[in-house]
């Protein structure tokens, strides 16, 4: 019990998967916007060269609790994702973590707390812009976010991630996909909702203080990010019977096609007011949200 | 070691992330820079990539005479960008002062005030040529970040 778990949280799909395919998808997001402005386009090890180059910068040192608080965030990120990978469902064989999708979730918010908390403590102005604005845009998305976990859990009965990953009939669980996936953009800061991060308005929001070896950790938890939102889609929706090594393959091919398309779009997409992103969170999605979950409900209890 | 050392190099030199720095740019050198960013150049094949904060970058792009009103500005952003890091001067004004020169609001030649790795003439430069002076000064900035110990061993 205890060694699956270690091999979930290093081996696969934690650390040692999870850091290369977090490289990889920010290669395919990097190559995806190229393709679609008609460049070429970063090289494969391109976010490989980045990260050794960050790591290998000469900051100037800080002191206080403040420079120890922005060394802390960036390091926070990356291990809750990592966990959150150790969570996901992703080989039908022994389950490492058999834990729920609601403390997925507060893994999976970590890495977001931790981008406002830094852009606060870092006392740029535009870091706290940036902060001000992906909080924001956090309570909006999380009210989608959370209805479309409540309702995968209503219509499948459990909150048990690994009840929860595998498809089903009933409409109510591609509703609580889709809602999942709707959110991801938002969560990951990519175009149509990328006002906390626009580099055009203000610079890079939160991280413009950092640099050198955090602003690689804060890369890294960007890529750990891509993976952790589209293996959850991913798992969600393939089967868990077949041979071992073919879901997770399919899982793999599955997150790296949604990192395509969502690259896509964020290409084809200006990016929104901070206004206009709650709209489309609270008028559009939780709209819809709120009548998945309650035809869920009431498809459970009559 | 030394293959993390060679690791270090070789990303340092297919990463390199320009600042922009307008020291009183006729604008010129500053929409040339810019167009290396376009679909046409795709500066991003070489992993070139413009950031909004110093403090993310390795290379300073500056462009223009370096009035009195921005010396200031080039020192604090000078010293703002991470070691090991290389100057682009673009363009002939920072080289020379160019027209401006004799100017008593000019503070110019920008070696003055900073050192200049790679200068790249051209009133404006093409683009292609500020590309080749950034990746020249990639390459300066990989040699340098070697300490010198370390270097001797590997031209030995």
């Amino acid at each position: 019990m205890i060694l699956s778990g270690l091999i979930h949280l290093f081996l696969f799909p934690g650390l040692i998967f999870a850091i290369p395919a977090g490289w990889f998808f920010m290669w395919g997001e990097h190559k995806a916007v190229a393709r679609m402005q008609r460049r070429i386009g970063p090289p494969l090890l391109q976010p490989f060269y980045d990260f050794v180059k960050l790591i290998g910068k000469r900051t100037p040192h800080r002191h206080g609790i403040e420079a120890d608080l922005l060394r802390l965030y960036p390091t926070v990120s990356v291990v809750s994702l990592l966990g959150a990978m150790a969570l996901l469902p992703v080989s039908p064989l022994g389950y490492g973590f058999s834990g729920d999708v609601v403390l997925l979730f507060a893994l999976l918010e970590m890495p977001s707390i931790c981008f406002i908390l830094a852009g606060f403590t870092s006392g740029s102005l535009y870091g706290e812009i940036g902060a001000i604005r992906e909080a924001v845009l956090g309570v909006a998305n999380n009210l989608v976010f959370l209805l479309a976990i409540v309702t995968l859990a209503v219509t499948r009965g459990t909150f048990r991630l690994n009840d929860l990953a595998q498809p089903s009939w009933n409409p109510g669980h591609w509703i609580g996909v889709l809602g999942i996936f709707l959110c991801i953009p938002a969560k990951l800061r990519l175009n149509p909702f990328s006002t906390s991060s626009a580099e055009q308005e203000i610079y890079s929001g939160p991280l413009t203080e950092y640099g050198g070896a955090a602003l690689a950790m804060w890369k890294l938890a960007h890529g750990l990010e891509w993976v952790a939102l589209t293996g959850l889609v991913s798992t969600l929706i393939l089967p868990a019977q077949g041979l071992w090594w073919l879901r997770p393959l399919l899982v793999f091919a599955l997150s790296f096609v949604q990192v395509m398309v969502l690259s896509t779009v964020a290409a084809a997409t200006a990016r929104f007011t901070l206004q206009r992103s709650i709209r489309f969170y609270w008028q559009w999605a939780a709209v819809l949200a709120v009548l998945a979950v309650s035809s869920a409900l009431y498809m459970r209890f009559h | 070691m030394k293959f993390l050392q060679r690791l270090l190099h070789k990303s340092r030199r297919k990463s390199p992330w320009i600042f922009h720095l307008n020291t009183g740019s006729c604008n010129g050198c500053d929409i040339e820079l810019v167009t290396c960013l376009s679909p046409r150049f795709d500066v991003e094949q070489i992993g070139i990539h413009l950031e909004g904060s110093p403090r993310h970058a390795d290379i300073l792009c500056v462009t223009g005479p370096v009035t009195r009103n921005t010396l200031e500005a080039i020192k604090t952003v000078y010293a703002q960008v991470c070691e090991p890091k290389a100057v682009v001067a673009c363009g002939s004004c920072p080289a020379s002062c160019n027209v401006f020169a004799g100017s008593p609001v000019i503070e110019g030649p920008l070696s003055k005030h900073i050192p200049v790795d790679v200068y790249v003439p051209g009133c404006p430069p093409h683009p292609d040529a500020i590309i080749a002076g950034i990746a020249q000064a990639a390459q300066i900035l990989a040699d340098r970040g070697i300490p010198k110990t370390a270097k001797g061993e590997e031209q030995s």
